[in-house]
């Protein structure tokens, strides 16, 4: 019998320290499994957020950096620039990205650095227990929205990806999702199109994965998994939001 | 035939390999406890098993081993 599926040797044997059912394992899984199909561990340098997420570095077999909080696409702007022959990657989720680190986020993609973003939106804070988030949506219940977000006291949530699609610099910005098998095996392939732009050198790739949190949302894992489907999917939509290749190929 | 092995000291337990199995024979062992305190998901039938690899995909601790 051959093995059709085990572990991705760019991931470490450490365990993973997330919750039963948290789809952060998932996501870590399919990049690995990218750097593997790429053939890249011995040069691909990754970058850890704060966050769930900030020991991320434990578990992936490559070089790792952990950046400040919010900074990782500063940092791998400045890797990738001293080192362009590495493959350079973020892996940040929505409090680090689309909060503390927006600022470094829109203009990584207005420059059109060449780095590969993995943005992980759960909705929620995490790692801290489950505050709101800038992308927690309207009248969901978190630890300090305990009547539900309220937008017209805390705003809207932001939506990253029509955000940055509204920019000239990035090259690839799309969002995927891991609520089911197709979802997952889709986000694999967007993961290893936003690592093969960056190897042919067109520059900013971010792929938005819409996760889940079981813990912080107070549900099992596969209720978390229904409520990303009938919920979160509705006000972040799957698709490509911008593949400038693509678009000047007419193929989109 | 194929064969599904599990990790099962690494297992949480969180059940979504046996949602994403399509042939329903996979199952969390609620009289068993691993060594992290977790009842772990077992294998029922593995004669019924096609080896589709639903359950390693959306294993979120890559437990799952499968061979077809």
């Amino acid at each position: 019998m051959a093995v059709v599926f085990e572990k991705p040797k760019a991931l470490t044997d450490a365990v993973f320290h997330y919750c039963p059912g948290c789809p952060h394992g998932i996501i870590h899984r399919l990049v690995a499994e990218v750097i593997d199909e790429l053939g890249i561990e011995g040069k691909a340098i990754g970058v850890a957020p704060v966050g769930c997420a900030v020991m991320a570095y434990d578990y992936f077999a490559c070089d790792m950096i952990e950046a400040a909080h919010g900074r990782a696409p500063a940092v791998a702007t400045g890797i990738k620039r001293c080192r362009p022959e590495n493959v350079v990657f973020t892996y940040q989720g929505d409090g680090d990205l689309a909060s503390i680190g927006m600022a470094e986020t829109v203009h990584s993609a207005a420059r059109n650095e060449n780095i590969t973003v993995i943005f992980v939106n759960n909705a929620i804070y995490g790692m801290t227990g489950g505050q709101m988030a800038p992308t927690s949506l309207p009248g969901q219940v978190t630890q300090t929205s305990p009547y539900g977000r309220d937008v017209n006291h805390c705003g809207w949530p932001i939506k990253v990806c029509e955000m940055l699609s509204t920019l000239e610099g990035p090259e690839y910005i799309t969002r995927v999702a891991v609520n089911n098998v197709k979802n997952v095996k889709n986000a694999k392939k967007a993961i290893k199109k936003a690592f093969q732009n960056q190897i042919e050198g067109k520059g900013f790739s971010l792929v938005e994965v819409v996760s889940a949190c079981p813990t912080n949302w107070g549900m099992t894992p596969q209720q978390a998994l229904e409520w990303v489907e009938s919920d979160m999917l509705p006000y972040y939509p799957i698709g490509v939001y911008k593949d400038r290749t693509a678009a000047k190929e007419g193929t989109v | 035939m194929a064969n599904v092995t599990f990790h099962t000291d690494l297992c949480k337990g969180c059940g979504l390999c046996v949602n994403a199995c399509p042939k329903g024979i996979l199952a969390i062992a609620a009289d068993k406890i691993n060594k992290k305190g977790y009842s772990p998901a077992v294998m029922t039938d593995q004669e019924k098993c096609i080896g589709c690899a639903f359950c390693a995909t959306m294993c979120p601790d890559c437990i799952i081993t499968v061979e077809k």
